[in-house]
């Protein structure tokens, strides 16, 4: 199984089942998640958008989670110069900014009707606007460096700093936030959550982290094909 | 069965549905193309060599 | 250390003189005080009300217009290589580069400061408070913008990009420098957000020349 995160064509043969696999699995969670969405009641004070919930915090964890694996590939990417990590970490930034997005937006529609401003400067919110912000810049850094084993050096230190600055921005704005005693919009009530509300959020929430899964290894997939024709090109010029 | 009767707050709710919609779609379909292109790229660099 | 304080004063010699040293950012500075006014109506309490916090914001992005320069000059002529492959650790040289950033930019910011938040109707005795974080702040400023400097080293698109890569990393401390100006001025505790500054600050320039000098080894390749 290392094998196959290590060596590039046991990992091919092994992406070559796991993606659509993983595309399958995500599917149907994603039917079992909305199945059980559509059956819960409306929220005592949110009313019916609660169902934004289903939808919102899986996006927002993987906004989270798929920096942290960026930052993880960043690190393989730099310490063991591996071909697989690099292409790892750049696979995966436009995966982290979509969740990111989608956070942002289903945010704001759920913050919308509580609170009747389109954004609210809640904590959780803040932090996610600033990790677009990271996504945004490491994106922007990668693309603006001509040469390319250059870059993905650059963004994979870039993408460390941020990961290492993650933590305190979150407790920065948390504590901003606790400063001017503005309540938390999008309380998530944790594990005192009714099961009418847990269970598809979990499905939800697996079945974004499938998902996930799978477009991360078909786009690397793509990146090792990627360098295949580069290198073959080169040879055949050359 | 299902509650889809969203009342007042359909404006917001069924636009999140559809954005992440859109955006999953997107991010399916650009991985996917990718994928094929670069495959293609690489075969045709050295036609008839296995993955 | 006889050799670090060679380097610095290099450092310190080429971010003073260079493009005019501090006056572009000062410049910078006050011309997007006199904005404020401008931009919201002249209408004191509002301007009182906003004016500590513009400051401090304005103050951290007027640290980023130099940042450009930090590496490359001597990306382009040659030095860079040389200091690399010379006797003193490269990680060195990004510290005394940071801290001449901060000795010649941020340090005349922090001194005008006080100047432009009284100028915007704040009262006079927020002063020390905004003086004391420009400086501890600007360390921040200075080292973070460092890394987004050398990170930007042979890249197309220079002053922008720093700036994309940077702003989200000034967020804990612009945070915690607004907090500590603010509960200054209600008589809050403001002890607690200037320490939280002060370890963010020292994390910064501790941690950060590590960073910068990754980065220069990997433009310079």
């Amino acid at each position: 199984m290392f094998q196959a995160l290590v060596n590039p064509e046991r990992f091919m043969a092994f992406s070559r089942w796991a993606a659509p696999l993983l595309g399958a699995i995500a599917l149907v969670l994603a039917a079992a998640g909305l199945f059980l969405d559509f059956q819960a009641p409306p929220d005592y004070q949110q009313g019916y958008t609660v169902h934004i919930m289903f939808i919102h915090v899986p996006a927002a964890f993987m906004s989270e989670f798929v920096y942290a694996c960026l930052g993880v590939a960043s690190f393989l990417s730099l310490v063991f110069r591996h071909a697989l990590a690099t292409a790892a970490a750049r696979a995966a930034a436009p995966l982290g900014a979509g969740f990111t997005l989608l956070a942002l937006i289903t945010g704001s529609l759920w913050g919308r009707p509580t609170w009747g401003t389109w954004w609210v400067w809640d904590p959780r919110l803040t932090s996610v606007l600033v990790l677009f912000l990271f996504y945004v810049g490491y994106m922007a850094l990668e693309s603006a460096i001509e040469d390319e084993a250059k870059a993905a050096r650059a963004a994979a230190i870039l993408a460390l700093v941020g990961l290492i600055n993650l933590p305190i921005v979150h407790y920065s704005v948390v504590w901003w936030n606790s400063l001017h005693q503005r309540s938390s919009l999008l309380r998530t009530d944790g594990p005192d959550m009714p099961a009418v509300y847990l269970a598809p959020l979990l499905l939800m929430l697996l079945a974004y982290m499938a998902g996930f899964g799978a477009l991360w290894l078909v786009r690397v997939r793509g990146e090792v094909w990627r360098r295949r024709a580069a290198v073959l090109a080169m040879r055949a010029a050359g | 069965m299902f509650d889809f009767d969203a009342g007042r707050y359909a404006v917001f709710v069924w636009p999140a549905y559809a954005v992440t919609g859109l955006v999953f779609a997107a991010l399916i379909l650009d991985s996917l193309l990718r994928a094929r292109r670069w495959k293609r790229a690489a075969e045709a660099q050295k036609p008839g060599a296995p993955e | 250390m006889r050799g670090f304080s060679l380097v610095l004063r290099r450092e310190l010699a080429l971010s003073w003189a260079g493009g005019g040293g501090p006056v572009l950012a000062l410049g910078f500075y006050l011309a997007m005080a006199s904005l404020l006014p401008l931009a919201l109506g002249a209408d004191p309490a509002r301007m009182v009300a906003v004016a500590p916090g513009f400051a401090w914001l304005v103050l951290a992005l007027a640290s980023l217009l130099s940042l450009e320069r930090m590496f490359e000059r001597d990306f382009e002529d040659g030095a860079l290589d040389l200091i690399a492959l010379g006797p003193a650790p490269l990680e060195m040289t990004a510290l005394a580069k940071g801290l001449a950033q901060w000795a010649a930019i941020t340090g005349p910011l922090a001194v005008l400061a006080p100047i432009v938040v009284v100028a915007l109707g704040a009262p006079l005795s927020l002063a020390p408070i905004v003086v004391t974080c420009g400086l501890i702040g600007g360390l921040s400023f200075c080292f973070l913008g460092g890394v987004g400097a050398s990170l930007s080293l042979g890249s197309r698109r220079g002053g922008v990009l720093i700036a994309l890569i940077v702003l989200p990393l000034f967020t804990p401390p612009v945070i915690f420098g607004a907090g500590a100006i603010e509960a200054f001025g209600a008589a809050l505790d403001w002890r607690a957000p200037l320490l939280l500054l002060c370890a963010y600050s020292l994390a910064a320039t501790a941690l950060c020349p590590f960073a910068m000098a990754a980065a220069a080894r990997n433009a310079l390749s």
